[in-house]
């Protein structure tokens, strides 16, 4: 199974939803990896949606394409990278007509960045849906260097910028879409604790 | 009076001390002897001549070494300045204000003079004397913010108010106690607020947001907040942390008192005309252990605030490791004898140590 509950958390930390079918012409899917699952399980409850779907799918090493071409969305798209994605995604939110209804679903960086994208568009956060599936790695800003690092798995772990072991926090800036890393060994140089899976 | 203004400096060699007048107008910031948080707003309408609380923005002996400070740290790190593109109007709001207030309060030391929209600006201590058209940003050599809160001493958040709601949308922030503007811009009330414990819980967000959202023009509105920072260091970034964290692990039983400092932040709230934003300057004010002891009052109170502050609060404050230490130290300064309600140091009626 792809869901995972997350534990209760701070304020700041984006809470996700479940996919609901919402009336309207047009609908943008933006999935990486298990996502595929939620936008199946969508379309197995609403299948009338893929009429007007367009979906925007990155696998990331995962197989589900087949099964989102087998529902026959108006359009479909396999990018190989969120980031060789995103200049197409921006075309569909640029110039998406009224009442377009956004579905964002699979890992988190994807969830958040696609939704920074969706808002600067000015589609209205009413009109974005989330869900969470499949790894729940983090997308994490280094406070020191600023840099990114996608997919942590671990806390802490080693910016692939600037290399300071970071810990992971979870306050999080919607307009980066992601979490903070600082520098876990500042006070106690080379005192770094062996890296434990997030969550476990 | 005339200010002295100390050349020193808050890194490196660490030369920043304060005068005896500095001390005695010290922001302390227990009026108990113990603390927790609280919605702790009262109006900012001035206080006692000479305390720090007289002025709408303080200027003291600190106010030409803090600039230079801030400068560097910018010259470091732009980006602890930052202005969505729609706080630019609440740029020139805050200007103004601030032009007007110091002019008013301190004419030995700043001039505003206006005539229409062509506006001179003196300021004395830092040797500026420009000329510019108000509300035209191409007349300045930074945005509206950034030019006059290179020359306020004290971070600025500047909050844009929709929806019910403050957003972290403007910042000149380089004297923080370890957050980052450019982490928390954009963000609303309760999402900058999200790391601090237990005061979520406690309801104290949500009632403090509902007091700021009504403040009005022309009534604006003051609260401290504290915490505790080893050498007199006013950039606790953590943009920096890699670099001024081991600083903590430096004191010593010897070298405490004078390395130890009280961080007292003094926070107002302004509300700003054309724009309708809030604007929420942190001013920062520190002072070593050693010269906190001279008013026995504040000796007592500050070894019983630390010894009971919950762990979670030390903790979030970043001195949980060096607690002990602290009440080593503090501890020679209490002698049990109560103390006088309210933050003053009471020096003629307080007694002194009994130790
Ligand atoms: C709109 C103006 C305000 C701004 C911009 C602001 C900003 C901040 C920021 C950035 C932090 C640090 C959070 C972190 O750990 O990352 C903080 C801490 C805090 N704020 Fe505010 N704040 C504001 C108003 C208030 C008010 C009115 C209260 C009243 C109760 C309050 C209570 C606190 C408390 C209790 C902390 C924890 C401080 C500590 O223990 O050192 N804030 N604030």
């Amino acid at each position: 199974m792809s869901k995972f509950q997350f534990p209760e958390s701070i304020k700041s930390r984006p809470v996700y939803g479940t996919l609901e079918p919402r009336p309207g012409k047009a609908h943008l899917f933006v999935a990486d990896a298990e996502g595929a699952e939620a936008i199946l399980d969508l379309a197995a409850a609403s299948p009338d949606l893929m009429a007007g779907a367009h979906i925007i799918y990155i696998p990331k090493g995962t197989d589900f394409t087949e099964k989102l071409r087998d529902l026959n969305p108006a359009q479909f798209y396999e990018g190989p990278t969120y980031a060789a994605s995103v200049q197409r995604l921006r075309h569909v939110l640029e110039n998406a007509h009224q009442g377009l209804q956004v579905y964002l679903t699979g890992t988190e960086g994807l969830m958040g960045q696609a939704q920074n994208e969706a808002m600067q568009a000015g589609i209205p956060h009413t009109a974005i849906q989330t869900e969470h599936r499949g790894s729940v790695a983090r997308r994490m800003q280094c406070v020191h260097c600023k840099g990114i690092t996608e997919d942590v798995i671990t806390d802490p772990f080693v910016c692939a910028h600037c290399g300071l072991n970071l810990f992971v926090r979870d306050h999080y800036s919607r307009r980066l879409a992601a979490y903070q890393g600082v520098c876990i060994d500042a006070e106690d140089p080379g005192n770094v604790p062996e890296p434990v899976e997030l969550y476990k | 009076m005339t200010i002295q203004f100390n050349d020193e400096t808050f890194r490196d060699d660490y030369s920043f001390y304060n005068s005896d007048w500095a001390i005695k107008r010290f922001p302390f910031p227990f009026h108990e002897d113990s603390y927790m948080y609280a919605v702790n707003m009262e109006q900012h309408r001035g206080g006692p001549e000479g305390s720090v609380y007289e002025k709408r923005f303080d200027v003291d002996e600190h106010y030409v070494s803090e600039m230079r400070d801030r400068a560097m740290v910018l010259a470091d790190d732009p980006l602890r300045c930052q202005s969505l593109p729609h706080m630019t109007l609440a740029g020139w709001d805050l200007l103004e204000l601030i032009m007007v207030s110091k002019s008013e309060d301190y004419p030995d030391l700043f001039e505003l003079h206006r005539d229409g929209n062509q506006w001179r600006w003196v300021n004395k201590p830092l040797g500026i004397d420009d000329t510019f058209t108000f509300l035209d940003e191409t007349t300045l050599p930074y945005g509206p913010m950034e030019y006059i809160t290179r020359q306020t001493q004290g971070d600025f958040c500047v909050l844009d108010q929709r929806d019910d709601m403050l957003w972290m949308d403007a910042g000149m922030v380089t004297t923080q106690a370890d957050w980052s503007l450019d982490f928390d811009i954009g963000m609303n009330f309760f999402e900058w607020h999200a790391p601090v414990p237990l005061a979520h819980e406690k309801g104290i967000f949500k009632r403090a947001l509902k007091f700021l959202l009504n403040i009005q023009q022309g009534a604006p509105a003051r609260r401290l907040n504290w915490t505790m920072t080893v050498n007199p260091l006013l950039d606790t970034s953590p943009e920096n942390y890699h670099i001024w964290g081991i600083q903590k692990t430096t004191l010593t039983p010897e070298n405490i008192g004078s390395k130890q400092h009280l961080r007292v932040e003094l926070q107002t709230f302004f509300r700003l005309p054309r724009s309708n934003a809030l604007v929420f300057p942190i001013r920062c004010y520190l002072c070593s252990f050693q010269d906190l002891m001279t008013m026995p009052k504040w000796g007592r109170r500050l070894h019983r605030v630390v010894r009971d502050l919950p762990v979670e609060l030390a903790t979030y404050k970043g001195f949980i490791d060096n607690r002990p230490m602290m009440l080593d130290y503090l501890s020679q300064f209490d002698d049990g004898l109560p103390t006088s309600p309210g933050v003053w140091p009471d020096q003629e009626t307080e007694p002194p140590l009994q130790k």
